[in-house]
């Protein structure tokens, strides 16, 4: 018996400029047996990198794409820019549908 | 389930090891007699079910395992009285808790307690967007009460799925159950054609569409979700027969998928039971990790190693797993066999053969629908229909 599901939510949702919130009935929690963080939702979970966790951590229903990046900035300054990376990943999370 | 893949910078690894998923089967009883229901066909004769003790315990060692989320299902799960009593067990330990629910049994007092108790979701079945042809379906005056309880659910301020099954009958209704989400508000939906197990094996030659009804619905599907985008989601279960590749079954056998049926069997998924030669656990007599890690059952198609031609060879084997184990044995009556849907299996007529055998068939044959009298009765009937 299967659970197979095609996803047709596939068309690019635009990343906004104003604030950003995780979506409805999302939420994020670690995991002490998988030894990581998941994004939880319904009938789904994704295990998420150390880097992904950071990113949407910062999503508050308050901060906006640019407030993200520069948090990341403050954080790991010995990364270099890595407003372009935040961005990159904020844009799939919220064509997934993770942040609104 | 879906899985995330991030952009290399930020990849997110599938999850694979400890049981994510645990459906609790709460109970058999319900009000509905959907003919494609997913639960056995013989589950009448089934053992006792579970109180709310055991439930408890079965909650607290498969978190402990790593399960994640949390199906509430059924039978219809509001039948218990105790469920407030396991969601907010669930949601202490840690769960993301869902109520799969056809609405019957609910009001919206129960859904405010539900949410109290820190349920997450709730998936609301419909049988149609249609009243009368809900109801018919159901078996049951039902419709009027499931969209105010739609209604409700979102009143409690859950995330709500809206589930259609589709087949045959209503699949040229799907706009309508579209429109009918939209206006209910629903944050997804999902079209859910029947699957050929259990009661909708028994009812296939009634239930399963053609070819064109199942291309067209696809169009629309796509229609709306290009249209809705970020409002709503749609998700289109593949009918598989249609298929010239087998669907990945239940992400691999005993992958990521534990199911608890009433009487506390342990199963990798909902159709196992019906498998010749083995032995299922319960929940009663072995712990949560006994099950999952050291048992048999949850081992024997775990991998590839058990795999024959062609799906040892094949280089689609991990994309795949060589298909479902239940509807390989169906077919084939060799639960190791390669699932006919696979136009790579030399028995793929079979397939073939009962979509022709549906094609041929009228409305005129009788529905059988799910409840204890025809359990009783069609429990034989099935074992021959099934090799």
């Amino acid at each position: 018996m299967s659970e197979a599901k095609v996803e047709y939510a596939t068309d690019y949702k635009p990343l906004h400029d104003g604030s950003l919130n995780l979506a409805r009935g999302h939420r994020i929690q670690y995991e002490q047996v998988q030894g990581c963080d998941v994004l939880l939702y319904p009938e789904g979970v994704v295990q998420l990198s150390e880097s992904a966790a950071m990113i949407l951590k910062q999503v508050d229903g308050q901060r906006t794409v640019i407030d993200i990046a520069a948090e990341l900035n403050r954080m790991f300054p010995e990364d270099g820019d890595l407003t372009a990376d935040v961005r990159g990943f904020l844009e799939v999370a919220h064509a997934r549908g993770w942040i609104a | 389930m879906h899985e995330g893949g991030l952009p290399s910078s930020t990849s997110a690894i599938p999850l694979i090891k400890p049981p994510l998923w645990l459906l609790a089967e709460l109970t058999y009883a319900c009000p509905l007699q959907c003919a494609y229901c997913s639960n056995p066909v013989d589950y009448a004769g089934h053992g006792k079910t579970m109180d709310t003790e055991t439930w408890l315990r079965v909650l607290r060692d498969a978190r402990q395992m790593g399960a994640l989320q949390l199906g509430l299902s059924g039978g219809e799960p509001l039948v218990r009285q105790d469920l407030e009593v396991l969601v907010t067990e669930a949601t202490r330990l840690g769960y993301y808790s869902n109520l799969i629910t056809s609405g019957i049994g609910m009001d919206a007092e129960r859904a405010r307690s539900l949410k109290a108790a820190g349920l997450d979701h709730i998936q609301v079945s419909f049988q149609s967007s249609e009243a009368n042809q809900n109801d018919e379906i159901a078996g049951m005056r039902a419709y009027a009460h499931k969209v105010d309880m739609a209604r409700a659910v979102k009143a409690a301020g859950f995330p709500m799925v809206l589930c259609f099954v589709l087949h045959r009958d209503n699949l040229h209704r799907l706009r309508e159950m579209l429109d009918l989400a939209i206006d209910l508000e629903a944050d997804y939906v999902e079209l859910a054609t029947t699957q050929y197990y259990g009661w909708a094996l028994l009812n296939r030659d009634r239930l399963l569409p053609t070819l064109e009804q199942v291309r067209e619905a696809e169009t629309v599907a796509n229609e709306y979700q290009a249209r809705l985008r970020s409002k709503m989601d749609i998700y289109f279960v593949v009918p598989d027969y249609y298929e010239n590749r087998p669907k990945p079954c239940m992400n691999g056998w005993g992958s990521v998928f534990l199911l608890v049926t009433p009487d506390g069997t342990a199963l990798p998924c909902h159709a196992a039971r019906q498998l010749p030669g083995f032995e299922f656990p319960n929940v009663q007599t072995s712990s949560i990790k006994e099950i999952w890690q050291t048992s048999d059952a949850f081992n024997r198609f775990r991998g590839n190693a058990w795999m024959k031609e062609p799906c040892a060879s094949c280089p689609e084997k991990e994309k795949d797993y060589g298909g479902c184990r239940c509807q390989a044995f169906q077919f084939t009556g060799d639960a190791a066999a390669t699932d006919p849907v696979c136009d790579k299996s030399p028995l793929r007529h079979l397939v073939d053969e009962a979509i022709s055998s549906a094609r041929t068939t009228t409305i005129e044959k009788p529905i059988i629908f799910r409840n204890p009298k025809n359990s009783d009765r069609h429990t034989v009937k099935l074992a021959e229909l099934t090799k």
